[in-house]
């Protein structure tokens, strides 16, 4: 097939790095320190690693920043302590994505409640939790609902079928995490030196592009949004350099293929039917960002398990030697975290950023130990 | 966590649910395609190339957009988890 090749052809992804090298020396180079581009997103943090892409650009001048959008990642502990607890209760069927059940918490991840006899079921969809509700009309299904906009029109859905049938059995523990707070809150840290962004591609598909337009704005911050192929985030990243050497500061759309500028307005229709802002959301590595998770509206309250059920909601200090916070700030790169690849590896998590493929830490430890700057 | 796998809309399932047949990768399964309607009836869904993610499609994408994607997945661990899972689970 034409267009396979035409991805796989090495020549444009050299011709692109070429592209780059020229316009990182169009940029005035008063600055002391590489660029520093943040992708946001977890599947390109992946693809960065996957494809070594770092190390086909010149690592003086230009650096990536991971940023926080791998959801597993930046779950707290504390939150995996109300998983846990509530899978233990005899009369629970917990469900949740393959992602969440290795994520350790203070006492256990939900893979070892499964172990010891929690019943703990792995389900593709959430549709899939409602399904076993369903089937078990004598036990209680509590689905864990996590991830950013991507995801949350998924779980919303799913209330909505599970309010129309008129399942009682049904509930959804939400911890889903808002995009736009985040990075405002990540633009507002003191100590971040971000000179442009790299936007999700499958988030933006959902909340289109303008959410983003303060970012230029306010913070005169480039962006791309990006696709998940190579070539995508090189041009991204291209793209994002020739704003800053031309002087500009837009929101522009790499994927454009797939992300409409006003994304999708039956999913952001039915986020909007279940959903509302939680004044504070707390992330594993960041602290507490106002404004960046969601909970369930008071007309599904019937289904929203903190209310059905006692939900410890203790909150748990990171581990102290772990230094996720510092490599989602993006002070420190992932290997140069005091317990990198020691204390904390991939079979034995200690730190979020090495439990999932997203992750960064996971994702340098699997594809790029070899090399010092991956 | 965010992955999103190219399919092809095949058959309507459960029109009030909007439930349809979507085909992912050689393997067929129920999707919700509420998010891709348009304003007609369900059924002109039928033979669109959709992006799926966690059994729901999420946008509309065109055929040489899906089979780039899934040219790249295809090398993903992650794809073949996915994969794994979609076909275990109900």
């Amino acid at each position: 097939m034409k267009f396979v090749d035409e991805f796989r052809d090495p020549a444009k992804a050299q011709a692109l790095v070429e592209d780059i090298r020229r316009v990182l020396s169009r940029i005035p180079s008063s600055r002391r320190r590489p660029l520093q581009v943040m992708e946001v997103c977890g599947g390109h943090t992946h693809t960065i690693f996957r494809y070594g892409i770092q190390r086909m650009l010149p690592d003086e001048d230009l650096e990536y920043v991971h940023g926080p959008g791998c959801p597993v990642c930046v779950l707290p502990m504390g939150r995996v302590d109300d998983c846990v607890a509530l899978a233990e209760r005899p009369e629970v069927i917990f469900s949740t994505f393959g992602d969440a059940m290795r994520v350790p918490g203070s006492r256990k991840s939900l893979l070892q409640a499964k172990a010891d006899g929690a019943d703990v079921r792995m389900v593709y969809s959430p549709l899939d939790a409602l399904a076993l509700a369903r089937r078990h009309p004598d036990r209680e299904v509590i689905f864990f609902g996590l991830g950013f906009e991507t995801t949350m029109p998924s779980t919303a859905m799913t209330l909505i079928q599970a309010r129309r049938q008129g399942l009682r059995n049904f509930s959804l523990f939400c911890n889903h995490i808002t995009i736009i707070p985040t990075l405002r809150a990540l633009l507002d840290a003191p100590d971040l030196r971000l000179d442009a962004l790299v936007g999700p591609g499958h988030v933006s598909m959902i909340i289109g592009t303008s959410p983003y337009d303060f970012i230029a704005r306010d913070y005169g911050r480039p962006v791309a949004i990006a696709g998940f192929e190579p070539l995508d985030l090189l041009h991204a990243t291209w793209m994002v350099l020739k704003q800053l050497a031309e002087g500009r500061c837009e929101i522009e759309n790499q994927y454009g293929r797939v992300v409409p500028p006003d994304g999708n307005p039956r999913a952001l229709a039915a986020i909007d039917e279940v959903f509302e802002p939680r004044e504070h959301f707390e992330w594993r590595g960041l602290g507490s960002i106002a404004q960046s998770g969601v909970r369930i509206r008071p007309a599904y309250a019937a289904y929203d398990a903190e209310r059905k059920f006692a939900v410890p909601n203790v909150a748990i200090a990171d581990p102290s030697a772990c230094q996720c916070g510092e490599v989602l700030k993006g002070l420190i790169r992932p290997h140069q975290c005091r317990v990198f690849g020691t204390a904390c590896t991939p079979e034995t998590p200690l730190g979020a950023l090495m439990v999932s493929s997203e992750g960064a830490c996971a994702a340098q430890y699997g594809y790029g130990r070899q090399a010092a700057h991956a | 966590m965010c992955l999103g796998i190219p399919g092809q809309i095949v058959a309507i399932l459960d029109a009030e649910s909007a439930i349809a047949t979507v085909e992912v990768g050689g393997v067929r399964r129920p999707v919700n395609v509420s998010f891709v309607m348009d304003d007609g009836p369900i059924e002109t869904c039928i033979g669109a190339w959709v992006l799926v993610h966690v059994g729901f499609a999420m946008a509309r994408i065109d055929a040489e957009e899906a089979a780039r994607t899934l040219a790249v997945l295809a090398e993903l661990e992650e794809f073949q988890a996915e994969m794994q899972s979609m076909v275990q689970t109900p």
